[in-house]
């Protein structure tokens, strides 16, 4: 299964080594890494999403939690947390005259998908989603499925926050940690968009 | 902990980053280092003279690492090598590995090339802190003068806390050069954050001690653990307590006296049968600092059945590692027990009901058996065996009562298997092996840092033909220090484990483990280290005194058995009371 931790490590050079270097004695493959400032200035923030059996967590957080860069170690489920990523997508998309309905189509998927265009070129146009994992894989189904030629993508990995400490309280004390969303009415609206995909990223 | 100096904080001094280095390893109580000089560490070595340490020139890094772990062993205090750049930084790779792996306290010091050539391939510039990352506990790498001292007090606490550890600390030579205000108080290291999962609660610790209430068939599993925590004295009143039976790990070995009636011994591959025995059959386990290595376990899918697990363990990633516990209790081993005592004495629980006798009396019954003894009982018939030599050296020890004041450092191989089985340690860090990483090497030079650091104990080597060999250049650093260690070579012309595995698993073809070695005692010799060859059992109690009473150190070439075998054995995979027993304790040679 994926795990999803939240790791604050020292902002010093090699932190980055000693985190990665750990998953590869452990032999644990890192499905995404991010790695950005905090509200602080001499920690750092990663989200580390990695492939390992379910029982496997106890001892990856014991062991991130033995380097001694090391600050604080969580880890967080998708209803505990909001959980995002950020996409660049570069689509073949010919010049109007050409192709006017396959770019009108183009700028209708990006709507639904709450996407937006951020780039035009002659011969492509880029999209910027940021989304959970499974909606963006969503996007780029629709897209293959449709036969858009898709020439680059770009994603950052996700990042994760954990929500509100009450209402993570709440969660917990209903015991609902994975059909949690519900619990929080203002959710953004992309949260609440059609997918066909089954959420694989908690 | 360290001393503090007198300076005054508001009149500091100002000093060079080298003898910053020295001021800082003086505060932090270290008298000795381990070191070897070259081009990147020679501004620290320049500066060395005005400093109260005594520096111990070896003839190779990889025996700067282990003497400094063999230092740490003994004394349980710290353990310091110093190298300089490139090869003398990686050849304390080995020995910072075995360190690693037995956790064992050690401050490295590496010089480096100048910050400002830093990753240009410069001469003797290597990437030390990328090679020994996974094989320290930290490291540093010290570009200005200022970062010198709080690093190394960092380091000191960093590999003195929790489970201990090595840790490099790499000095640039402009780091060196340069100077700064030198406070030794003002770099105090934050204070030393436990790790965050430690969580020996007291409901757990009742738990434990409901898990106790329940069991007949109790066994303590006693790793290295209790001598790291310094809890011998808790576990044997523990067990004393409560009537349980003990089994030690390789490393464990010393912590719990072999003599004590509730000693059982050595578990694991090359235990005794009623040991593991004992294990299987045991419906308690209480494992107390060890961390379920697959040479104890044997097979996991059948190890302990019937077993309840407690584990006791100051190291959280351990837990449910290898072996899923019941209770595991994360904390120190010590502490966790001083807690439970006072737990159970707060609860008034009836002391002295032994729940435990007929548990004991069955496992007394199994020793009957014991295969490990048959040789111990052979008559003298010509040959002589490496476990007469190993008995013997125990025998003469403890005739001399000195048997809590010998040290033995072994290698790695058959004769370290043997020492563990036929040398009865009775006191505590007076086993000093390489158990985790089986460094072959490792005996000379780790004797030597043992010595120094408790002179006034024997000190014995026990080593292999091949093992004694491969670092066997240290002879010239005994000299040279004029210390008295004694060597025993275990000589029976092979790689005797290789061969043994090669035996029992490879059809007994015997590639490339018969070695060829040189006169050991002319080898000696020509560093001006008497010795004595022996070849006859009768020679080997007055050749042992001989050299235990030596005025220096003293090498004694033990041409034994070529071809014998470490009984019992599980071979690898096997569950652990399927031992190979001693095929025939008469083992006849070609020869004869």
């Amino acid at each position: 299964m994926l795990h999803t931790f939240i790791a604050l490590v020292d902002n010093k050079p090699g932190v980055l080594t000693r985190i990665a270097s750990l998953f590869r004695r452990l032999n644990i493959n890192i499905a995404s890494l991010t790695v950005g400032e905090t509200e602080r200035d001499d920690l750092s923030r990663m989200t580390i999403v990695c492939e390992a059996p379910e029982n496997a967590a106890h001892r990856i957080r014991a062991s991130l939690y033995k380097l001694e860069i090391v600050r604080d170690v969580d880890e967080v489920t998708r209803g505990e947390a909001v959980i995002r990523e950020l996409a660049l997508i570069k689509v073949a998309a010919g010049p109007p005259a050409s192709s006017m309905s396959s770019r009108t189509h183009l700028f209708e998927l990006a709507n639904v998908f709450r996407a937006r265009v951020v780039d035009l070129a002659p011969e492509s146009l880029m999209l910027e989603m940021t989304g959970s994992a499974s909606k963006i894989e969503g996007l780029l189904q629709v897209l293959a499925e449709s036969h858009y030629k898709i020439l680059e993508v770009s994603r950052t990995g996700r990042m994760a926050m954990r929500r509100g400490k009450h209402t993570s309280r709440v969660l917990k004390a209903l015991g609902s940690k994975d059909h949690g969303d519900a619990e929080f009415p203002p959710l953004a609206a992309d949260e609440a968009l059609p997918n066909q995909f089954a959420e694989h990223d908690a | 902990m360290p001393k503090a100096t007198k300076t005054n904080p508001n009149n500091a001094p100002t000093l060079t980053g080298a003898e910053i280095l020295w001021a800082t390893l003086v505060g932090e109580g270290v008298s000795t280092v381990f070191g070897y000089p070259g081009g990147a560490i020679l501004p620290a070595y320049d500066a060395l003279r005005k400093f109260p340490i005594h520096h111990v020139l070896v003839r190779h890094e990889q025996g700067a690492a282990h003497m400094a772990d063999g230092y740490a062993r003994a004394s349980g205090k710290t353990g310091v090598c110093v190298a300089t750049s490139g090869p003398g930084a990686t050849n304390l790779v080995t020995g910072l590995a075995t360190a690693m792996i037995d956790s064992i306290p050690v401050v490295a010091i590496t010089g480096q090339v100048s910050s400002k050539v830093l990753g240009s391939d410069a001469f003797q510039e290597i990437d030390i802190t990328g090679i020994t990352l996974p094989i320290t506990k930290h490291n540093f790498v010290a570009t200005r003068a200022e970062d010198i001292a709080p690093m190394i007090r960092e380091a000191f606490q960093i590999a003195q806390s929790g489970r201990p550890g090595p840790v490099l600390v790499d000095i640039t030579k402009d780091a060196q050069q340069g100077s700064c205000v030198y406070d030794f108080e003002a770099v105090a290291p934050a204070p030393y954050r436990p790790h965050p999962m430690l969580r020996a609660e007291t409901p757990e610790m009742v738990k434990a001690i409901e898990l106790m209430r329940a069991s007949t068939r109790p066994v303590i599993l006693a790793g290295h653990g209790i001598i790291q925590s310094g809890a011998e004295r808790e576990v044997i009143a523990f067990a004393e307590r409560h009537n349980i039976p003990i089994a030690t790990t390789l490393l464990g070995l010393g912590g719990i006296p072999a003599s004590h009636p509730l000693s059982l011994g050595m578990m694991g591959m090359h235990g005794e049968s009623w040991v593991n025995n004992a294990i299987q059959q045991s419906d308690l386990l209480l494992a107390f600092g060890m961390r379920f290595d697959d040479r104890v376990t044997g097979n996991l899918a059948t190890y302990a059945p019937n077993a309840k697990k407690i584990h006791v363990e100051i190291d959280p990633s351990e837990i449910n590692k290898n072996v899923k516990v019941d209770v595991a209790l994360i904390g120190d081993l010590k502490e966790v027990l001083t807690t439970i005592a006072k737990i159970l004495d707060e609860r008034g629980e009836p002391r002295g009901v032994d729940v435990t006798k007929q548990w004991r009396d069955e496992i007394r019954a199994m020793k009957g058996d014991a295969s490990v003894r048959d040789i111990i009982n052979l008559p003298d018939n010509g040959h002589l065996y490496a476990a007469h030599v190993i008995n013997d050296i125990w025998q003469e020890a403890k005739a001399a009562g000195r048997l809590d004041s010998t040290i033995i450092a072994t290698d790695v191989g058959q004769h370290q298997m043997w020492e563990a089985q036929y040398f009865k340690h009775e006191a505590t860090r007076t086993l000093i092996t390489s158990g985790g990483l089986g460094t072959m090497g490792f005996a000379l030079p780790a004797a030597i840092g043992a010595k120094i650091a408790c002179p006034e104990k024997d000190v014995w080597v026990i080593a292999g033909d091949g093992g004694f060999q491969m670092t066997a250049a240290e002879l010239s650093t005994i000299v040279q220090e004029g210390i008295h260690i004694n060597i025993a070579v275990i000589n029976n012309g092979f790689l005797g484990m290789v061969r043994q595995w090669q035996e029992a698993f490879y059809d007994k073809n015997y590639a490339c483990s018969p070695i060829l070695s040189p006169d050991f005692v002319i080898l000696a010799g020509a560093h001006g280290i008497p010795g004595a060859n022996v070849t006859k059992r009768a020679e080997v109690l007055p050749t042992v005194t001989k050299a235990r009473t030596a005025d220096t150190a003293f090498l004694i070439n033990f041409a034994v058995e070529k071809e014998d075998g470490v009984y019992p054995m599980i071979a690898p995979g096997a569950a652990l009371h399927e031992m190979v027993r001693r095929p025939n304790p008469l083992i006849e040679t070609a020869e004869d």
